[in-house]
């Protein structure tokens, strides 16, 4: 592995800790609005567009709210639904995608040839955003908001993992273990889940790494779109949303740096983690 | 054209028209995602039962929304042909989505009007895209290792990591406020399409970057272009005209494939710059809970990314003589 990987990999466990950690680390409530007292005017203002310092880090917004501890508290919200998301679809992918690459014949023919095509039919983005917005109705709460995100791209994530998984089984069920497994009488389940299933998870653990990257991508978009947690709660796309508008940029720019910056970092860690591991599990890559 | 080729053609277009099917019934069964009567959803709490009715009756609302239903109180239901699902299809088969539940407007009219902005948005995005990333790609994959490479492996990260959401607002500030060459937002005069096009094509040109370098590399390494060197052709024949053609391949098919990410992207970039196009049409059924809208724009953006794809495949096995047998 390179030394990108362990760029990586450092940055996605401080991304993890954060998140797991952000009652602690967070230096303010995260959806307090600051005031101070202004000598000049002989009363409370709000503390709005405060340029990073001492007190408040990464500044305050617009709203006079800290942006560190805002950012600390988005991670978490990233951190749940691309984990949970990875898991869900991973599952119901490797599964899907066995049973197309195992059975082959009339199995594979519908599910690879038709389920699959159906779903990459889509673009993602799309479909997700259009489940989210069907599934919403009138007020959602922040949960109902996290599991329809969950929903929505679970149902367009899990066609990469089975199609990865299609092709591992296609070429694992002929080697010699898995023969003489079928040999010895094992059950086709067995055949399967104990022999072929491990023997085909590495490339899995790669696109699970690239999908991560994915989902935070994702979550942070549907937020930006308006279609993430409610406000007040943080999340970054929602923060890169209220940052941009030309009055704030000008003011205090490091509204819309900070968290894009945090973002862009979380992607390309998990990046860096799956091209990492790609070319470590498969040496023929390594030589570009 | 042989048996063969012909029952390929067969085969390809019927998966053609079953996919096509698939995606119109499952764009016709998300309206009944919506919890609850979808009046309701719409008109809110406070309507009056007339409004209501009214309303249903406009939409076709009132009908069962397919040929059965069953729940835990009145059991299975067979509720014949007259329902919302098969009739949605008679529309869609004339060129009718439905009314819009806000503007009270045809649903493909709205659309129609919107449409051009967006395939315009994707094609100057796809058009920014090929024309940085082939030279990029060229130069870094013929000096590997050297400082263009480096540059342009850093200029792909950038790319690939920073979402439009975040490279759209950043060109806003500095080429909108801080030095005033462009519009902030719309789409009025020719050239308020640079800034959109630049957001929306930053994904596509890293990854095309990435494509283009590693395709030079590999047919760099192929015995056809020691035989081209040897004739004594000059190196940038045998890059622009041997190279290049053969290491496009791969990278007409990702640019078909990322079509709908550019399509989804495009959602994304017209909210940022305000641009009209089916995005901000999307985004506007949204918020307003017109879902008979958002239901035709989902379709409408569906359609044309499967359409092309099936170009782009076309296009492959044309370029790649070799798919074409297998």
């Amino acid at each position: 592995m390179n030394r990108l990987t362990y760029i990586g990999f450092f940055l996605a466990i401080v991304f993890i800790f954060t998140a797991i950690f952000a009652n602690q680390i967070a230096t303010h409530d995260p959806i307090k609005q600051f005031r101070e007292y202004d000598q000049s005017a002989g009363r409370e203002v709000s503390l709005k567009n405060k340029p990073p310092s001492g007190e408040h880090w990464f500044g305050t917004d617009s709203l006079g709210r800290d942006v560190f501890s805002r950012i600390v508290h988005g991670a978490r919200v990233s951190l749940f639904v691309g984990i949970t998301v990875v898991t869900i679809s991973g599952i119901f992918g490797i599964i899907i995608g066995a049973i197309a690459g195992f059975y082959g014949g009339w199995w594979d023919k519908f599910l690879a040839g038709y389920v699959f095509n159906v779903f990459l039919a889509f673009p993602g983005l799309l479909l997700a955003i259009a489940i989210v917005a069907f599934l919403s109705g009138t007020n959602p709460t922040p949960n109902d908001r996290v599991r329809h995100l969950i929903i929505a791209m679970c149902i367009t994530g899990w066609v990469g993992y089975a199609r990865v998984m299609r092709g591992q089984v296609l070429k694992i069920r002929e080697y010699d273990f898995v023969q003489a497994a079928r040999a010895l009488g094992a059950s086709n389940l067995r055949q399967l889940f104990v022999h072929i299933v491990p023997n085909a998870i590495q490339p899995l653990i790669v696109q699970a790494s690239l999908a991560m990257a994915g989902a935070v991508l994702a979550e942070a978009s549907l937020s930006f779109l308006g279609l993430g947690i409610p406000p007040p709660n943080p999340t970054w796309g929602t923060m890169i949303d209220e940052a941009r508008g030309i009055d704030t940029m000008t003011n205090a720019l490091h509204n819309l740096l900070f968290p894009g910056l945090v973002l862009a970092f979380t992607v390309l860690a998990f990046n860096f983690i799956g091209d990492g591991l790609r070319e470590y599990l498969d040496p023929k890559q390594r030589k570009r | 054209m042989n048996k063969y080729k012909l029952l390929n053609f067969v085969k390809r277009l019927g998966l053609f028209v079953l996919v096509i099917f698939t995606v119109v019934s499952l764009v016709t069964i998300l309206i009944e995602l919506v919890p609850g009567d979808p009046a309701i959803a719409r008109l809110g709490d406070n309507a009056t039962p007339e409004q209501l009715q009214a309303f249903r009756n406009r939409h076709n609302l009132d009908v069962p929304s397919f040929f059965f239903s069953y729940d835990s109180v009145d059991g299975f239901e067979w509720h014949g042909v007259k329902n919302r699902y098969l009739d949605y299809w008679k529309g869609v088969l004339q060129g009718d989505l439905g009314i819009s539940y806000d503007t009270d407007r045809p649903v493909l009219d709205l659309v129609i009007e919107r449409y051009p902005a967006t395939i315009k948005l994707a094609l100057a995005a796809l058009v920014i895209a090929v024309f940085i990333s082939i030279p990029l790609g060229v130069l870094a994959g013929t000096n590997k290792n050297s400082l263009i490479d480096n540059f342009a492996s850093f200029f792909a990260l950038m790319g690939i990591c920073l979402p439009g959401f975040v490279i759209g607002p950043l060109l806003v500030y500095f080429f909108a406020v801080k030095i005033p060459i462009f519009s902030p937002t719309g789409s009025y005069y020719p050239e308020d399409i640079v800034l959109p096009a630049i957001t929306l094509g930053a994904a596509l040109s890293a990854i095309l970057t990435r494509m283009v370098r590693s395709s030079v590399i590999e047919e760099l390494g192929e015995d056809y272009v020691r035989t081209a060197r040897a004739k004594g052709l000059s190196e940038k024949v045998v890059i622009y005209k041997h190279v290049l053609k053969n290491g496009l391949i791969p990278v007409v098919t990702i640019l078909g494939l990322q079509l709908g990410v550019l399509l989804a992207g495009a959602i994304i970039t017209e909210k940022i710059f305000n641009w009209r196009g089916v995005g901000t049409l999307l985004l506007d059924g949204i918020n307003t809970r017109d879902h008979r809208l958002v239901q035709g724009v989902v379709l409408i953006i569906s359609v044309t990314y499967i359409l092309a794809n099936s170009f782009t495949d076309m296009v492959y096995r044309w370029l790649d003589p070799r798919i074409r047998i297998n």
